[in-house]
């Protein structure tokens, strides 16, 4: 089983090759949009490759409650249980 | 290889997403036989992720329909992966938020110049960019929203289409003596990215699926995909000009 934090690293490494994020800024309670500057279809390369990356299917209705990093960490812990 | 499409060299356009009409175009070809080559608009890295997800993965060469350059380098570079191409899929539409979602009446020239450079004149650029490779037999298909009508929202992408749909019978008049067609798909409302950016899509959604005499699913492309393959496969040797509904039959109701 994969920890959060492993997660939070995962997501942290998409995010800065997808859209240049600067690791050190990822944390569970940053938002996605106003915090780290992640635009749409950004988001949407992220979410592929969180698909890729974690194995999980994130449905495109299910994208857009994912508001904060932790919110996809919680998601893609439960869909990958 | 055997199947609809064995055989066939394709082109594809327009896959951005594992939604995108376009992508369960080159899903389906693949499985009927065809060999695809995909182009690219803007975010290549995800094109090239989505690509991936295909039956076989698909070689994608960057394409702006607005770039000259762009253009006239695409049969070189398409023809480095095959030798020649039987079909062309044009699956790409954008207009500037302000052409869309009600504000018509509104919208600058400059904005409205840009939807009909992309989701219009770039159907006879992509064409005509690809004919070097193309030979007797072979088919260019496009899809549109049925522009016969005005829509709530759809706007100067209406007029786009409208454009789009002309365009269309007059490529089948020009690429006729080479013996190459050229068709449309018109589809029902379909929950892709460019589907998503009209604020108030969600207006036809529920009519659509209500009313259409077959029932009509906003997730499923399938339906348009096969209809797409359908035309640039040998079944239809004698239809140019043409624009098949996919649409559930809702155009062909009144009231
Ligand atoms: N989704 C629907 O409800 C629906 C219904 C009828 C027709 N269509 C048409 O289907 C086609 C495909 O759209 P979709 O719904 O699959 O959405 P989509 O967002 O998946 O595809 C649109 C494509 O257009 C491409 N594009 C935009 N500007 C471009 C440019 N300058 N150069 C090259 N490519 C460019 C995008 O990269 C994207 O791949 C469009 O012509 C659209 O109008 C869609």
């Amino acid at each position: 089983m994969t920890t959060r934090d492993e997660i939070t690293a995962g997501l942290s490494e998409i995010l800065e090759e997808v859209a240049g994020v600067n690791p050190d800024d990822v944390a569970e309670d940053k938002s996605f949009t106003d915090d780290l500057d992640v635009d749409s279809l950004s988001m949407v390369e992220v979410v592929v490759a969180a698909e890729e990356k974690f194995s999980v299917k994130i449905p495109d209705d299910e994208v857009q409650n994912l508001k904060t990093v932790g919110d996809a960490v919680t998601y893609i812990q439960k869909a990958s249980a | 290889m055997s199947g609809l499409l064995a055989g066939k060299r394709l082109l594809v356009t327009g896959v951005i997403t594992d939604q995108s009409i376009a992508f369960s175009v080159a899903r389906i070809a693949q499985e009927q036989g065809a060999t695809v080559v995909l182009t690219g608009f803007g975010r290549m890295s995800l094109v090239e992720r989505i690509a991936k997800r295909l039956p076989a993965e698909a070689p994608v060469i960057e394409l702006d329909v607005t770039n000259a350059e762009h253009l006239a380098g695409l049969a070189g570079k398409v023809q480095s992966t095959v030798d020649g191409l039987d079909g062309v899929v044009h699956s790409i539409a954008y207009a500037p938020q302000s052409c869309l979602g009600g504000g018509f009446l509104d919208a600058p020239w400059e904005d409205v110049a840009q939807a009909i450079q992309v989701s219009t004149y770039s159907y006879k650029s992509l064409a005509v960019a690809c004919l070097p490779l193309m030979k007797q037999g072979g088919s260019v298909v496009g899809l549109t929203f049925d522009a016969t009508k005005a829509w709530p929202v759809y706007d100067w992408m209406g007029v786009a289409k409208a454009g789009l749909e002309s365009a269309n019978r007059y490529l089948a008049l020009h690429l006729g003596k080479q013996g190459i067609r050229s068709n449309l798909v018109s589809a029902g409302p379909l929950r892709t990215m460019a589907a998503r950016s009209i604020p108030g899509f969600e207006q036809f959604e529920d009519a659509w699926a209500e009313r259409a005499p077959l029932g009509w699913s906003l997730t499923d492309q399938e339906p348009a995909a096969r209809a797409v393959l359908a035309l640039l496969s040998d079944w239809f040797p004698a239809t140019t000009g043409e624009v098949v509904h996919v649409d559930g039959g809702y155009h062909a109701l009144g009231a």
